[in-house]
């Protein structure tokens, strides 16, 4: 195996693509560690009502009284040193509107990631977010006219305080885990929608999150309500220099979608393999509602992250659609939560992975039927792909039905890339990474065809450098 | 033979001394035991025997099965290819249609029959040329179009598959085939499309063994030379009239007869 020569490869271009670093240049950097001084600290400079600034602490005391999750992977959690991280940093600067006000070095970083171009042709709205701050933002005119909201989590604080007062932390309450305490604690940045009734937005907004500093803690807080009718996909992605030592990434992530609402949500995670991404994903699924959960892992050391659905009004449909890539060294612990809270709802999970060298990746779902929720429908697939005598791959479903009148189908395979299939396009003239690739490539197709043109392609080149000179 | 009777440019394929066996848990298993073959530009190749005997394990080694130990020497129009891999030899021309094509989800059809192409030409082709190249072949073997945007092998039926061998073979144009039970499961009509198939792409300069078990093929594709293949072994070679007096014998009396001499090509 030249595992090696491998990682050097791969590092060698996250290093030239993603995984530089602009020198440290803040308004203000929280010290290492966290205590309510912190807490305060944050939600003072924030401006922020009494109201939160109280849910902040609050969730502060829930963090520390909780235990760490006992899933996942707990040896590289017990690693993780809460006090060796930087949970607040604000980069010099106002947010702006237009790029050119942005700062020159974060204006060069997100040039590089290539966020403007992609603003330019192909999104209606995008937020860059840079350590704790959205330091740019934008919305489509268009849009805007039609009474769409697309702003920072701390704006909209700022200027929907009611709405954003009913809806946080309603979805993913602060005790739902170890981690969703953390957020609501220093949370800062992220993104907030509202789609009023009926409005069809049909082009995606984005958001970017990059991490800059060494051992930086980000968490972002994101809530999107989708009004009766409405319908709208957000897209968001994210990338981190490589360091030597671990940074954290805890997002709490909330939607609504009201009565025959439409919601899509689209990731391509790409931290690089020092950061720690341990996200909590939770929607609202009322009558009619659609859902969907589009799921890229491709980064990060240890991904820990559910996208769930609770499926609450009648006819409701979600969807998760995942795919997580687990090369040397990174453990992607993915899944999907379906709650069946109304009759007649639906779901579907399609969870596909990749594991490669010593990577290792998990399907963790639960799929629930509550009493009283008759003719509901359930679908879970799980494909896995390991390559690689090290390569490994573990899938933990959970059912929990309460009623009889439910139909579940549950599909688990594990494939290894197949010396038949290999031969077989070798015989064709096809070496044998290109034949590699372009299994992979047959074996995530499934996901990539629900992504934007732009995004397919980003995602196969990601997968392509990942898979540059593996020996299955 | 000398290595440059093998070097001789009438031969377009040859091997020597083949020996091909593998290891499994009861040790080591020789599944062919020492083959030689000649096969002359333009001259189509039957081999034909009972099942289990070895043929396909035989047209596998010779495309450079990975799972098999081989030893002996494979010539491929006047070079020795038994070092190469299998995407060396088939970039040098040549090619296997598979007794059980494999499926591969997610890549459709065009998509691996562009980069076969290019593998074997050692060039891109310009998306229309290809298209055009490749409804052309399409329209000859009366494959639907739809199968183009399909994932390959996924789903076919046995015959669709088979056509989409041949198809390949069409399209990558190989110096030398070997095609292993490519007639099985085929309709009648879809007998004679994939023939008229394999007697084009079989010109002067070609050549082929076709693996088969039976005489229906060969009234459309004529062998010039058939070959009985038995426990490892070619035990008789004879004329384009030795499968039909398989047909009524059967392939026993051949085992006896050659417990005395050996068989192999001339
Ligand atoms: N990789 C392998 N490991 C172990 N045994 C093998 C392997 N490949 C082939 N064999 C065995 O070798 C023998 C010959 O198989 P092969 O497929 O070559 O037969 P065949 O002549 O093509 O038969 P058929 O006419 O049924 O297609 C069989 O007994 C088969 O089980
Ligand atoms: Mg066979």
């Amino acid at each position: 195996m030249s595992t090696k020569q491998n990682v050097a490869s791969i590092n060698q271009d996250y290093t030239e693509k993603y995984g530089f670093h602009d020198p440290e240049d803040y308004f203000l950097k929280a010290p290492k560690g966290l205590d309510h001084e912190v807490v305060e600290m944050i939600s003072r400079k924030k401006k922020e009502p009494d109201w939160m600034r109280e849910i902040r602490h609050q969730a502060l005391d829930i963090f520390t009284e909780k235990p760490m999750p006992k899933w996942g992977n707990m040896e590289l959690l017990g690693e993780l040193d809460f006090e060796n991280i930087h949970y607040y940093i604000k980069p010099k600067g106002e947010q702006a509107q237009n790029w050119d006000d942005v700062p020159e070095n974060i204006k060069n970083t997100f040039e590089r990631l290539g966020v403007p171009e992609a603003e330019r042709k192909f999104l209606a709205g995008v937020t860059a977010q840079y350590e704790s701050e959205v330091v740019y933002h934008s919305i489509s005119k268009d849009l805007e006219k039609l009474g769409v909201i697309f702003m920072d989590m701390d704006s909209a604080l700022r200027e929907h305080p009611d709405i954003v007062r009913k809806y946080f932390g309603k979805i993913i309450p602060t005790r739902d885990n170890k981690f969703s305490a953390l957020n609501t604690a220093v949370w800062s940045g992220g993104s907030f929608i509202y789609v009023p009734k009926g409005v069809k937005v049909d082009i995606p907004l984005q958001a970017y999150f990059r991490i800059n500093a060494e051992n930086m803690g980000q968490f972002e807080r994101t809530l999107i309500i989708a009004d009766e009718g409405s319908s709208i996909h957000y897209i968001e992605g994210c990338t981190a220099p490589t360091y030597s030592s671990d940074s954290l990434h805890s997002a709490v992530v909330e939607l609504v979608a009201l009565k025959g609402a439409h919601i899509r949500y689209t990731t391509i995670q790409n931290w690089s393999t020092n950061v720690y991404n341990l996200v909590t994903k939770r929607a609202h699924a009322h009558e009619d509602a659609i859902v969907e959960w589009v799921d890229g892992n491709i980064g990060s050391k240890l991904t820990m992250k559910y996208p769930a659905i609770v499926l609450k009004g009648e006819r409701a449909h979600g969807e998760v659609l995942s795919i997580a890539f687990a090369g040397h060294g990174q453990h992607q612990d993915a899944g999907a939560k379906m709650i069946h809270a109304a009759p007649n709802t639906t779901s579907r999970i399609v969870s596909k992975s990749i594991s490669k060298d010593d990577g290792r990746s998990s399907y963790r779902g639960m799929i629930k039927v509550a009493k009283g929720a008759h003719g509901c429908k359930t679908n879970v697939e799980c494909d896995a792909l390991l390559i690689g005598r090290q390569a490994r791959s573990d899938t933990y479903p959970t059912m929990d039905v309460s009623e009889d009148d439910v139909r579940v189908e549950h599909e688990a395979r594990v494939s290894k890339v197949g010396e038949e299939q290999l031969f077989y396009l070798q015989s064709r003239g096809l070496d044998p990474d290109k034949a590699r690739m372009m299994i992979v490539n047959g074996f995530i197709e499934p996901f990539v065809k629900e992504l934007p043109m732009e995004y397919a392609v980003e995602l196969n080149r990601l997968i392509e450098l990942e898979m540059e000179g593996s020996v299955g | 033979m000398s290595n440059s009777t093998l070097n001789d440019r009438d031969i377009v394929f040859a091997c020597r001394n083949l020996h091909v066996s593998v290891q499994d848990k009861d040790g080591t298993k020789e599944l062919v035991k020492g083959v030689d073959l000649t096969v002359r530009k333009g001259e189509k190749h039957a081999l034909m025997g009972p099942n289990g005997s070895g043929k396909s394990t035989l047209a596998a080694a010779l495309m450079g099965h990975p799972s098999y130990e081989v030893s002996g020497e494979i010539w491929l129009a006047g070079e020795r290819i038994d070092e190469l891999e299998p995407h060396e030899r088939a970039r040098k021309g040549l090619f296997m249609s598979f007794q059980y094509p494999v499926a591969v989800p997610g890549v459709s059809v065009a998509n691996f029959l562009r980069a076969s192409l290019a593998a074997r030409r050692g060039q891109e082709i310009p998306v229309r040329e290809f298209r055009k190249e490749m409804t052309t072949a399409f329209t000859e073997l009366g494959i639907d179009r739809s199968f183009m945007s399909r994932y390959l092998n996924d789903g076919f039926s046995g015959g669709e598959k088979k056509r989409l061998e041949i198809l390949q073979m069409i399209m990558l144009k190989p110096v030398f085939s070997l095609l292993d039970e490519t007639d099985s499961g085929l309709d009648i009509d879809a007998l004679k499309v994939v023939s008229a198939g394999i007697n084009e792409a079989t010109g002067p300069e070609n050549g082929m063994l076709m693996v088969t078990h039976y005489q229906r093929i060969l009234d459309y594709v004529k062998p010039d030379v058939v070959h009985v293949f038995m426990e490892g072994r070619i035990v008789r070679t004879g004329g384009p009239d030795l499968p039909r007096q398989l047909e009524t014998k059967g392939y026993e009396w051949l085992l006896e007869d050659s417990a005395v001499g050996s068989g192999g090509t001339s």
